[in-house]
């Protein structure tokens, strides 16, 4: 049996250092890769500046056009919803602000923990439901990959049981915590070589998109 | 001269009820007590009788107990708790007969007290251990008694014992003495005593109504009490500090103190910002508190720092939230960037220049070439 006050510690101290060290690593490579390759030159004139253009759709994309959610309304919800819940019991539950102010040393408000944990179930319904879509509806089923299932989970369990022990549904509690930090963990290590480097690849690609949209002087 | 200290073994030792009534305890403080003792047990009000008889039959059981790798705190926190209760009286009535610190021999007499113990009671007696010990494969020498090393007294000693209780987290779980790099090899009593019953009463010191009431119940019962998977009884360390904190509800309505002299600070409000360790803490502060059920740390105002956990010392800062990780996550996290970035930009430049290269070797070809060739 493993002793649960050495797992924790082990995932607080060792492992958490593995897990940033190679999320660091690994996302810095992959975004300067992309910075460094640039794009081809372009050669002809500029009809508008890039910068503002650029942000512009970066905020812009976050609205979903009206063919695609007349086409798929569930996803567009589904997807906003969930999407919304993971960034905000991530970012604005007070033990993760802790966490952050140490690692990144910036701190910004929190959210008051029964509003964490009514957000932290919604977000848990919306990712279930979300899967159900996926093995249900036969076009999203054939489209999925093996990596989207793995990624699917990898999302899945540092809510669930950051859920299971903020109720301490697991005992004891060191060993409840213990699995959901690394379940964190292997959210940080997975994210730079997969899909989920869409969390900051997106804003690359729309910044891209919005500022060659400028050059060419058209609507951002 | 050992022979003068030679104690005269009691034909019929007093009864505990005939020694407290001696002591001028009264039947209706000694009835409250075994009231108190079973609820603090979880048991059912009915068996507070039940209590008292076994008591008051209970014959004084003979305790040897060993001071190791410690710092005189556990029994600090024992004798020095508050004023004579019934709890201080049942530890006055048990036969103390060997104990570093409370007892008047020193020397070879101390150890012939111990060795005497251990003959007439072979069998029964109680073995209670503060402090950790070298274990068998570190220098013996970190720690001696009368020439004889830790590890040698403890399992000569635990050898004719009914149980071995182990007082405090340094001999239930190393303590200070095993926190990294742990110099002298200290290791816990339960790593070595693996044939005898062993009890962990952890915390930095324990509660000392949790050392009464563990040997209330084993005189009760003539049983050892339930014990969790750390071998702490589970009647007293069955419910973490959070769960029972009468400062959760803030702890649930989000609101916490977030430096020692703030507004939510002075409210009462939750100490979890300030590195309260309480969640994953099981202990008994928050529902029997210290100093005769004065107060305790968080009442004080002060964070739990988890005490009566395994390696409480190596877990991080004491004023660092729980959710902190250990070590240094930044700058782990500034160096892995650093080579991250440079090994990105290092990748995407050998592209450009593996583009480039293609590009000044390409020769173009038209179709008539082409045929030609063919």
């Amino acid at each position: 049996m493993i002793d649960p006050m050495e797992f924790l510690l082990w995932t607080k101290g060792p492992m958490f250092q593995i897990a940033i060290a190679v999320f660091g690593l690994g996302i810095l490579a992959r975004l300067f890769e992309i910075f460094a390759l640039g794009r081809r030159h372009n050669y002809s004139q500029a009809r508008g500046g890039e910068l503002v253009p650029g942000l512009k759709t970066v905020y812009k994309r976050f609205n979903p056009d009206p063919g695609t959610f007349a086409r798929s309304p569930f996803d567009v919800i589904v997807g906003i919803i969930w999407h919304i819940g993971f960034i905000v019991v991530l970012l604005l539950f007070i033990p993760h602000v802790e966490l952050i102010q140490t690692t990144f040393g910036i701190a910004w408000p929190s959210l008051p923990n029964p509003l964490v944990d009514a957000i932290t179930a919604v977000t848990l319904v919306g990712l279930v439901a979300a899967l159900i879509h996926r093995l249900t509806q036969p076009v999203k089923r054939f489209l999925s990959t093996r990596e989207d299932y793995v990624i699917w989970a990898v999302t899945f369990l540092p809510v669930l049981t950051g859920y299971l022990a903020y109720h301490r549904l697991i005992n004891p509690y060191p060993l409840a915590l213990g699995i959901h930090i690394l379940a964190a963990e292997v959210f940080l290590i997975v994210l730079p070589f997969t899909k989920l480097t869409h969390i900051f690849t997106a804003f690359v690609a729309r910044w891209y998109n919005g500022a060659n949209f400028g050059r060419k002087g058209v609507q951002s | 001269m050992a022979a003068s200290t030679t104690r005269v073994p009691q034909r019929t030792p007093p009864s505990l009820g005939e020694t407290l009534r001696r002591h001028g305890v009264s039947r209706r403080g000694f009835l409250k007590f075994c009231a108190a003792t079973a609820s603090m047990m979880a048991l059912p009000p009915g068996m507070a009788p039940a209590i008292a008889e076994a008591l008051e039959k209970a014959r004084r059981p003979s305790v040897i107990w060993l001071s190791f790798q410690e710092c005189t705190g556990c029994t600090e926190s024992l004798t020095r708790s508050f004023s004579p209760t019934v709890e201080n009286l049942i530890l006055d009535v048990i036969s103390l007969d060997y104990h570093h610190t409370l007892q008047a021999a020193a020397g070879e007499a101390a150890e012939h007290a111990r060795e005497q113990a251990m003959e007439e009671n072979d069998g029964n007696y109680l073995v209670v251990v503060d402090g950790s010990l070298p274990g068998p494969d570190a220098n013996p020498g970190h720690s001696t008694i009368a020439g004889i090393s830790n590890y040698d007294m403890l399992m000569e000693t635990v050898s004719g014992a009914a149980a071995v209780v182990a007082v405090g987290t340094c001999a239930a779980f190393g303590g200070l003495p095993k926190a990294d790099p742990n110099p002298s090899g200290a290791v816990s009593v339960d790593q070595l005593v693996t044939d005898k019953p062993v009890i962990n009463v952890p915390g930095c010191p324990p509660v000392p109504m949790v050392i009464t009431g563990v040997l209330a119940q084993y005189l009760t019962f003539g049983a050892l009490p339930e014990l969790d998977e750390y071998n702490r009884p589970r009647a007293f360390f069955g419910q973490s500090i959070h769960d029972r904190c009468y400062r959760r509800p803030f702890y649930d309505k989000g609101l916490f103190a977030e430096t020692f002299d703030d507004e939510g600070a002075k409210k009462g409000w939750c100490l979890y910002r300030l590195g309260c360790k309480g969640p994953m803490t099981y202990n008994a502060c928050a529902t029997m508190k210290w100093n005769g059920g004065t107060s305790w740390p968080v009442e004080a105002g002060h964070p739990c720092l988890g005490c009566s956990e395994p390696d409480f010392w190596d877990g991080g800062g004491f004023y660092r939230a729980l959710s902190v990780p250990l070590g240094d996550p930044a700058n782990v996290l500034l160096a892995a960037g650093v080579v991250g970035a440079a090994a990105g930009t290092a990748a995407g430049l050998l592209g450009r220049r593996k583009t480039a290269r293609a590009k000044a070797r390409h020769q173009p070809v038209t179709a008539d070439e082409l045929e030609q060739k063919l």
